[in-house]
């Protein structure tokens, strides 16, 4: 079961409309390194790890990342929210606004849409953990990319959050890593 | 915060309150997943959460329900669908 909330994790202050951001921001919506594609992976993976603490981890991280998922949805959202049909084709959104009109939908910076062949479970925790790692740290890299796309400090500063939770989600990600090494070593 | 200043406070700064402890939480929560011995996180965790839980029930009181789903009571009429929604505002 799942519980939804109506608060932000992180509140978002969109002054104006840009649309040439909304497309950049694309990428943590429906890109393979996004917000979808962290959540999906980790909410799938749960299932088949091997402790209390890597069951409840994967439960925790996904959940969380449902809710940058939402984030990422809000702006994309409010930045697009005012733009003419004219304005979005300037910013090459015309063909986006032909299928899909103001409504945030899961594709990629480049228009392509969101797969599961994205993300994977392997179904053996060390290797499922791996590449958990390696989604945070593409995750942050982008959020990187995107801080250097604009010069808005507010929308700067919400980015910074969601790249700190990376790190976080990060750390916590190699904790259990090393804790099922020790355990595995044990046996 | 007692009852009395949050009569005062706004909409948006009570959000912006809870979103504070709730970060905590957060993040306690999470270190708590794989480190569940340690216990003055834990007690930070429960002492944050006392905190966000009457934080909660005072913005429900005053502005309609953040959760359903039996999470929390509603006053009449049904407050769950008052708008704005958090995307509509960003908050």
């Amino acid at each position: 079961m799942w519980a939804y909330e109506k608060i932000l994790e992180y509140p978002i202050k969109i002054t104006h409309k840009d649309v040439k951001f909304a497309k950049f921001l694309f990428s943590q919506y429906g890109g393979p390194d996004g917000e979808l594609s962290t959540a999906l992976r980790y909410l799938n993976q749960r299932y088949t790890m091997p402790t209390m603490q890597t069951k409840a981890l994967l439960t925790d991280i996904g959940t969380e990342e449902l809710a940058h998922l939402e984030i990422i949805a809000t702006m994309i959202y409010q930045l697009l929210k005012d733009a003419t049909p004219e304005e979005l084709s300037q910013a090459g959104l015309g063909g986006y606004y032909a299928q899909h009109d103001h409504a945030p939908f899961y594709l990629d910076s480049s228009g392509v849409p969101w797969t599961a062949a994205y993300i994977g479970t392997l179904g053996e925790p060390i290797a499922d953990l791996y590449d958990d790692l390696a989604a945070e740290q593409k995750s942050r890299a982008t959020y990187q990319y995107l801080i250097n796309l604009t010069d808005d400090l507010d929308i700067k500063d919400i980015l910074r959050f969601l790249l700190e939770r990376e790190i976080v989600h990060f750390q916590r990600f190699k904790e259990a890593i090393a804790e099922l090494q020790t355990l595995k070593s044990k046996q | 915060m007692d009852s009395k200043q949050c009569n005062n406070i706004s909409r948006e700064d009570l959000l912006m309150r809870i979103r504070e402890i709730q970060f905590l939480v957060i993040d306690f929560n999470l270190f708590l997943d794989n480190h569940p011995q340690e216990k003055q996180v834990l007690n930070e965790y429960n002492k944050a959460t006392k905190q966000l839980i009457s934080l909660k029930k005072m913005y429900e009181v005053k502005f309609g329900v953040l959760t359903n789903f039996g999470y929390s009571t509603s006053q009449y009429p049904w407050t769950w669908i008052n708008e704005p929604w958090p995307w509509e505002n960003g908050i």
